[in-house]
């Protein structure tokens, strides 16, 4: 018999919701010691699912039909104070982002302590040694200082790992992991699923894992189901789900995954359009008090790079790497303390006032998150020809140029006089490359301008890019931290560590035969490679 | 708007409170037409009770003045002190708020240090001493009125300046070389509007307060006839004619509770994702 047997269960949402359910006849079952992924885009139902199973879904939205059985228990019937005795004892959870599930303003230890409170077990000190074995377990360097830490005192990955020892305190039959490596950096994912899977093996834990990342799944996955608008349309071993996917979205979905393959280097231009010079950007924080020491973060070092006419060069690097700083520094909304970016032949990083604001029309960016990059009370129409009109051109004449934009963009022009909240994150991550098109710039810098979307919409935006680049003759500065990514647009790749471009070259050089250690960590975190592999070899067999 | 107006409506209190401003602003437009006679001229004998006679339906004051005649005028300069100086205050106070908030830096700290300055002053004392210098018409009550209240509206304004600041579309607007003020403008305000229109509503119900306050000391324009001053006039006797303060009471009473019902409306409406609480 099945751990956890979940059985026709439906999740009604409230009214107005864009639809009725949001899972619907959801049926699967959870055995002991596997690691179940659930996969599926934002708004698939996949985190509802599994909110319902601890209890945990978000007022004015319950389950409407079907059981959940657990122990010979429908937890759906539980009553508030029985459902708060299962949580952590039987079923626990770790979650997206690490630094909001820890409470900021306890130690570390404290918060580990808190679970076994929670549940009235062991005495203090034996609650204590306990928390300390538990950082041990997890892989946390140096435990008896970590137990002492506040959260903002650790990395992502290390509060990452706290919340899997507080997850795991009551030694659980079921884990249920929501997206827990979706925050950090590939290297760190690599570890954390590392210690998922190690810690599933010593304690015969069933994993129910949700993920977006079918690399992720490729590596981890005993068993997959594929979501889509709230129902399962595919499931099955691994293995055969992403070698065999039957069902069109699954493939869709597989197709979407950029693969690892390298563009030729375009030909370089005598003169280049972007040139940057040892370029440095420190920023020093006031921490307090007169005699405190500032602190000094060197985000950027010595960048020196040129950027030809036509030519994409991918800044690629964990988080904190300075790759975001050294774009803001590019269009200047950042000054750099030193170097020289010269841009047809005029440096501008010194450059203030008027000249600055005339300048800026020929280096324009597109941004991450494209639900805060775009002002929420202005049409569209208004945000593609404010700057337009703030260069001097007519009005009537921006309003046109604008709609040819949202064509050239793949929108009907008809989005003129809608909102940004009318329009999914694909579409606006489309607007804001028509308003940095807008202003005919010379350079485009994207800065992780898809890691915020879907891998489907994903694909199609790095179309668009693509397609953009060669009709216009684009020059872009690519930045990301996924190297799929990278392979697939840019021609050149920068390798950024802790502020320094540790390697610069051609794609194909970079990530096919790096030269440093750092890099080639980076090219072993990326998941999904061993199915990548098996995919070649099925090709293969198959021509 | 539509949308706005049905969140609105879920807040019963704020239903109420707009129905019982409206039938104030009402009656601040009837006055004239319903009492066309001053509200200060004699018209029966003094201390005349309530529900006594015909077309005195409140009675009279101390000196023979119709109180309901006072109540519907009284109104009309309530509503005025309240709204006018509620605009001045915003318009001292959201420039500042919103230079400090955008600039930060050095601009920041002289306009916050110059804000402390008007903050660390009792505001009811500060509008004494103002009024002490200035002349007592109603101009001037209004002005000093606006310049005691000014400063909680720079420092909300400059919070949200701030938190606005570095969001992606300020940074794209200022890639595509617009200018900081057309930023400020057009980008960073409207975003900031809810929480300013709430505080709004609520410095208006203060407004009328301190109005009220400053006539009941005598420090009003003596040439209107206010809630205030009628509560004042009344103080001497009321032991005997308690109704006299009681009735002005009410009306601010009920006016400032509309005002704060109908902040807490606009706060649930403008914010729906902070209305978790009201479930």
């Amino acid at each position: 018999m099945s751990l956890l047997t979940i059985d026709n269960l439906s999740i009604a949402l409230p009214k107005g919701a864009d639809r009725a359910l949001a899972v619907k006849d959801v049926s699967f079952t959870l055995d002991k010691g596997e690691i179940l992924c659930i996969v599926g885009e934002s708004g698939s139902g996949k985190s509802m699912s599994a909110n319902a199973l601890m209890g945990l879904l978000p007022e004015g939205v319950t389950p409407s039909a079907g059981s959940i059985t657990f122990k010979g228990r429908d937890l759906l019937t539980l009553s508030d104070d029985e459902m708060m005795a299962l949580r952590g004892k039987d079923i626990s959870m770790i979650f997206q982002e690490p630094l909001s599930a820890l409470n900021p303003l306890m130690r570390i230890g404290d918060q580990i302590a808190e679970v076994f409170e929670a549940h009235d077990l062991l005495t203090p000190p034996e609650r204590r040694k306990r928390a300390l074995e538990l950082l041990h377990e997890v892989g946390l360097p140096d435990p008896d200082q970590t137990i002492r830490a506040y959260p903002f005192q650790l990395s992502g990955g290390q509060r990452q790992r706290v919340v899997i020892a507080m997850a795991l305190a009551l030694e659980p039959k079921i884990l249920i992991a929501d997206e827990p490596t979706t925050a950090l950096d590939v290297t760190t994912q690599a570890q954390i699923l590392d210690l998922i899977e190690d810690l599933r093996k010593r304690h015969g834990m069933a994993v129910l894992f949700i993920t977006h990342d079918f690399g992720v799944v490729a590596d981890i996955a005993d068993r997959v189901i594929v979501m889509q608008h709230g129902e399962v349309v595919e499931a099955g071993e691994a293995e055969t789900v992403l070698l065999n996917p039957t069902h069109p979205y699954t493939r869709a979905l597989l197709d979407a995954i950029p693969a690892l393959t390298f563009r030729d280097s375009v030909e370089q231009t005598a003169q280049p359009i972007l040139s940057v010079r040892d370029l440095d950007m420190t920023f020093t924080t006031r921490t307090g008090g007169f005699f405190k020491k500032p602190r000094v973060v060197k985000a950027v070092q010595k960048a020196t790079f040129d950027l030809y006419q036509g030519e994409t060069i991918g800044i690629v690097g964990e988080s904190g790497s300075g790759k975001s700083t050294l774009g803001r520094c590019l269009v200047r909304l950042l000054t750099p303390q030193n170097g020289v970016v010269e841009i047809g032949g005029r440096d501008i990083s010194k450059i203030t006032g008027d000249a600055l604001r005339q300048h800026r029309r020929r280096i324009q960016m597109v941004f991450q998150d494209p639900y805060s990059s775009l002002n929420p009370r202005s049409r569209i129409g208004t945000i593609l020809t404010e700057g337009l009109i703030a260069y001097g051109e007519d009005k009537a004449a921006a309003r046109e140029k604008a709609k040819e934009l949202l064509t050239v963009v793949g929108l009907d022009p008809s989005a003129m006089d809608r909102f940004p909240h009318e329009f999914s994150g694909g579409q606006r991550q489309r607007v804001g490359i028509a308003r940095a098109l807008a202003l005919d710039p010379e350079v485009i810098i994207a800065d992780e301008a898809v890691s915020a979307l879907d891998v489907s919409i994903q694909a199609q935006v790095l179309d668009l890019l693509a397609d953009l680049k060669d009709r216009l003759n684009l020059s872009m500065i690519f930045i990301t931290h996924d190297l799929r990514v990278a392979a697939q647009v840019c021609d050149r790749i920068i390798v950024m560590q802790r502020g320094e471009m540790v390697e610069f070259g051609p794609s194909a050089q970079v990530l096919g035969n790096p030269q440093t250690a750092y890099t080639q960590s980076l090219l072993d975190a990326i998941p999904g490679k061993a199915h990548e592999a098996a995919l070649a070899k099925q090709k293969e067999a198959q021509l | 708007m539509s949308a706005f107006w049905s969140r609105f409506r879920q807040n019963r209190g704020a239903v109420i409170g707009l129905v019982i401003l409206a039938i104030v602003i009402i009656c601040a437009i009837a006055a004239p037409f319903l009492f066309p006679r001053s509200p200060w001229s004699m018209v029966q004998r003094p201390f005349l009770p309530p529900f006594e006679m015909e077309g005195l339906p409140l009675g009279t004051d101390a000196l023979g003045r119709d109180v309901l005649s006072g109540l519907f005028h009284g109104a009309r300069v309530s509503l005025l002190v309240g709204l006018v100086s509620t605009v001045v205050a915003l318009a001292i106070g959201i420039p500042i708020g919103a230079l400090a908030g955008y600039y930060g830096g050095l601009v920041d700290d002289a306009l916050m240090r110059f804000t402390e300055f008007f903050q660390t002053i009792p505001s009811f004392a500060l509008a004494i001493v103002l009024l002490a210098i200035f002349q007592p018409t109603l101009a001037y009550v209004i002005l000093a009125i606006a310049i005691v209240s000014w400063p909680p509206v720079a420092r909300l304004v400059r919070g949200e300046v701030l938190s606005l600041r570095n969001r992606e579309f300020v940074e794209a607007a200022t890639l595509s070389g617009q200018s900081n003020l057309r930023i400020i403008l057009r980008q960073v305000l409207p975003n900031a509007l809810p929480p300013i229109i709430v505080l709004a509503s609520l410095m208006v119900a203060t407004a009328i307060l301190l109005e009220s306050s400053l006539s009941f000391l005598g420090l009003g324009d003596p040439n209107v006839m206010s809630w205030g001053y009628m509560i004042g006039a009344a103080r001497t006797v009321l032991r005997t004619a308690w109704w006299l303060s009681f009735i002005p009471g009410v009306a601010i009473l009920l006016t400032v509770l509309s005002l704060n019902l109908i902040g807490e409306g606009l706060n649930d409406a403008l914010n729906p994702r902070l209305r978790k609480r009201t479930s």
